[in-house]
């Protein structure tokens, strides 16, 4: 176990310093020192409101969505599945044209409603940010508490079944424990990432009203130079989430389901119309936003450029060396904070600052600390790819972390017994139970890289595009039709290398 | 520290493999050095006549300058803004242009002996001419339009045009621009962090005016053959908007950099900018632009702020514009 609890800490350390360390070299290069004002305060207090808004509205309707899913099998639920997390995966910018053609004045329900005389629906506004915050996390939320219901052996349910539970009693009894424990960390997660929010509440927050600490940090740094107040406000933001990252660690209900046989779970119980009305709205509010895109993209395939395949190409490059990386990282960190007895904790938590990091700080103190030794465009890709796969970590720590646990828990004390230890204990006992969640965080690492626009400007190199950069810069030189082509090949690239990394992790065996 | 060395030596190997060549390093803006923007085509006319190797490095150009400070590997920085020259100005790197501004065609006299124009334009509301007939004709009538008419805005924290506009307002009604921010304020749909988001609302249908430029309708002219958009003309004028070339001081490369800023004002450079930029030249005289150049309403009167004017009024024209847009 050394080796791991090596590596691990090594993952530690590197976690630190992308997140604090290049957090001082920021603030140790301001000039001067300035405080915040009247205007950063209350930024940071609409940035908790929304997205403890945002995140709980994002947990209450996973909970039925993921039910609804994990009681029913049918064909096509697993592209299903997977489609229905694509929100997440998209450019801002995309993913707002989306929501605009469908809830925008002349999108597709006000124009419906509009048949009945009535006024179109006013998206801009607070509540214009909660619905792309939940368009976005919907995804998100749900896949995390279907994880839950997953993780749960088939055979307490053929159990419960044999034992004649009706739906409320297998709620009681078996899914309520399993709310408790993995929804707190969903709503984590979701509440940390709606934190760094930023292009989102700008475009349909509808004026300053709706600033978010991220935006507050961009001005600092773009519109005032104010290093010094740029690095407290990341430091704010960091307070916020290492806080709440901590709080939801305590919420970790126990585990111990029992050892299984890792069969496929198959249930009678609840109403099948019940589930299946979830399911359709669900797809329908996630799915009809990304049509759209794909619509608009068809326009204009014809109109892209030949340079946009090589851009494919590299971000496809850039998004598979960035998931092998986010898993390199993430099985040793998981393994050290199973481990630890006293600490573990900690450790888990620090795999999830990077969340909370914001990402123009991250990218301004790297270049702080290496530009004066090596040219930072020789550092675009390995920069692109490291922090990449440190943004990713966090979802991939979340999804891994119950199911490692169980497998300890369960199997731990037996590969004890029988002496298996280090790589043979990993490579049987461990990796075989987590081989699920471990592929869902790289497939989901992978599909982050791919819409991440390079992370920071400061390490751009021209000659190095990749796709989402592609489609800022077709945007920005009026070309809005080649744009959405662009987003539309995005949103299918992203998809596919999630599903195929994702579905390496899913096949099962049913005894 | 293997990493370190490999990059070290990479970089020897593509520095001995240049000797022959010098290079010109210049900085610019991301979506100058894109193959739609104007760099390519610059660098390539540049590189027919220098024997030199022209080199972009994109994105942000003053944060990377004041972090960079005296180590900075520029020769050259294009594409700079009259918003942040006064801050670039004071960090000492830059030398002066050397350039005759006396021909310029701008529409505001140019005195700057550092930093030299090589575009211009205004900001304007652009709109669909198909949708409305009668266009405001003045900011005041926009303000007071029983027009249910949606705007949208961008940032002046993080876009150079939503500055621009703020400077506007407060150039046109000086004292009283907090009424006229807390009037616009409700016809505003939503205000987006850069250009690019407002006016894909726009062109989506969803906004009926989007603050843009003069020349935006130009690209829709030539490139798509569209006439329906159009800037809306206010009397009280438009605010200027240039970009800016600058020289860096103590460059390796002083005769190309200096050979750089000579072919700025050339015409070979001046003629790209138009179809390249979507802006209009700064030395270039008028019957040698595009026809749709020509078909573009342009305002009377450039409204304009000094950088010293602009820096002052900055924090001031921001807590109105705050204020107004938060009630």
């Amino acid at each position: 176990m050394t080796g791991t609890r090596i590596s691990g800490g090594l993952v530690v350390l590197l976690l630190i310093f992308l997140t604090l360390g290049t957090l001082v070299a920021v603030g140790l290069r301001a000039e001067d020192l300035s405080g915040l004002g009247r205007r950063d305060w209350a930024a940071v207090r609409f940035t908790l409101w929304q997205a403890a808004l945002s995140a709980a509205i994002s947990c209450l309707l996973a909970i039925p969505v993921a039910r609804a899913f994990s009681r029913r099998q049918f064909w096509g639920r697993g592209v299903l599945i997977t489609v229905l997390g694509a929100p997440f995966i998209l450019p801002v910018i995309v993913a707002v044209l989306g929501l605009i053609a469908v809830f925008g004045r002349t999108g597709l329900v006000s124009q419906f409603i509009g048949l009945f005389g009535l006024e179109p629906v006013q998206i801009y506004g607070w509540h214009g940010i909660i619905l792309a915050h939940v368009f976005f996390n919907l995804p998100l939320a749900t896949r995390l508490i279907l994880q839950g219901w997953l993780d749960v052996p088939a055979e307490r349910f053929r159990l419960a079944q044999s034992l004649n539970f009706l739906s409320a009693d297998m709620f009681r009894h078996i899914e309520l424990p399993l709310l408790f424990r993995v929804v707190p960390g969903a709503f984590m997660v979701i509440f940390l990432i709606c934190t760094t929010s930023f292009a989102v509440a700008l475009a349909l927050g509808g004026g300053p009203r709706a600033t978010t600490i991220e935006l507050a940090i961009y001005q600092a740094f773009r519109f005032d130079f104010d290093l010094s107040k740029a690095a407290q406000l990341a430091l704010v933001q960091f307070a916020v989430g290492g806080g709440l990252a901590i709080a939801s660690l305590w919420f970790r209900g126990p585990r111990g389901q029992g050892a299984a046989l890792d069969r496929v779970v198959s249930r009678r119980d609840g109403s099948v119309w019940q589930d299946a009305l979830w399911i359709l709205l669900a797809a329908a509010f996630l799915l009809v936003p990304l049509v759209m895109i794909g619509v608009k993209g068809l326009w204009g395939v014809s109109e892209l450029p030949d340079s946009i395949w090589p851009a494919a190409l590299r971000s496809v490059i850039v998004a598979l060396v960035s998931a092998g990386l986010t898993v390199a990282l993430v099985l040793p960190l998981a393994l050290l904070a199973q481990s630890l007895r006293k600490g573990g904790a900690a450790v888990e938590a620090i795999g999830y600052l990077s969340i909370a990091a914001s990402p123009l700080v991250m990218g301004t103190g790297l270049f702080i600390l290496t530009f004066a030794w090596i040219d930072p465009i020789l550092l675009a890709l390995p920069v692109t790819v490291l922090v990449n796969a440190a943004m990713s970590l966090p979802f991939a720590l979340r999804a891994l972390m119950p199911g490692l646990t169980q497998a300890e828990a369960d199997y731990g004390k037996l590969a004890l017994s029988l002496q298996i230890t280090g790589w043979a204990r990993l490579r049987w006992v461990i990796l075989p139970r987590v081989r699920r969640p471990l592929a869902f965080g790289a497939a989901l690492a992978a599909a982050l890289s791919m819409g991440d626009l390079g992370v920071i400007t400061l390490f751009a190199n021209p000659e190095v595009q990749t796709l989402p950069l592609a489609l800022y810069q077709l945007m920005e030189a009026y070309r809005m039709d080649a744009a959405f082509a662009a987003a539309l090949l995005l949103l299918t690239l992203s998809l596919a290398i999630f599903w195929l990394i994702d579905r390496g992790g899913r096949v099962d065996v049913d005894a | 520290m293997k990493q370190t060395l490999l990059s070290g030596g990479l970089m020897l190997v593509a520095s001995a493999a240049m000797a022959d060549t010098p290079v010109l390093t210049v900085y610019a803006p991301d979506y100058f050095t894109s193959e739609w923007g104007p760099g390519p085509k610059i660098e390539a006319a540049f590189e027919e006549t220098c024997k030199c190797d022209l080199q972009y490095l994109a994105g942000d150009l003053l944060p990377r300058l004041l972090l960079e400070g005296g180590r900075t590997k520029a020769d050259i920085v294009i594409g700079l803004n009259t918003d942040v020259t006064k801050k670039a100005r004071e960090t000492g790197l830059f030398a002066p242009h050397e350039q005759d501004t006396s021909a310029l065609t701008l529409p505001i006299e140019w005195t700057d002996e550092v930093f030299l124009p090589f575009n211009w334009g205004h900001t304007a509301f652009v709109y669909d001419n198909t949708k409305i007939d009668s266009p405001p004709t003045s900011f005041e009538a926009l303000l007071n339009s029983d027009e249910d008419w949606k705007i949208v805005l961008q940032d002046p924290r993080s876009s150079i045009s939503g500055l621009a506009l703020m400077l506007w307002v407060k150039a046109v009604y000086g004292d009283e621009a907090q009424a006229a921010f807390a009037k616009l304020a409700p016809k505003v749909l939503t205000v987006t962090k850069g250009w690019s988001e407002s006016y894909g609302m726009f062109t989506d249908g969803e906004a009926d005016l989007v603050l843009s430029y003069t020349t935006s309708p130009a690209y829709h002219i030539i490139a798509e053959g569209d006439e329906t958009k159009s800037a809306a003309i206010f009397d009280e004028g438009h605010y200027f908007m240039t970009e800016l070339v600058g020289k860096i001081a103590d460059t390796e490369e002083p005769e190309l950099a200096s050979a750089f800023m000579d072919f700025v004002l050339s015409e070979t450079f001046q003629e790209m900018i138009p179809t390249a930029n979507w802006s209009f030249p700064a030395k270039l005289d008028d019957s040698k632009l595009p026809e749709g150049f020509k078909k573009l309403n342009m305002p009377e009167k450039a409204l304009f702020y000094s950088e010293d004017q602009a820096a002052a009024l900055r924090d001031e024209a921001l807590e109105e514009w705050l204020t107004a847009f938060s009630q």
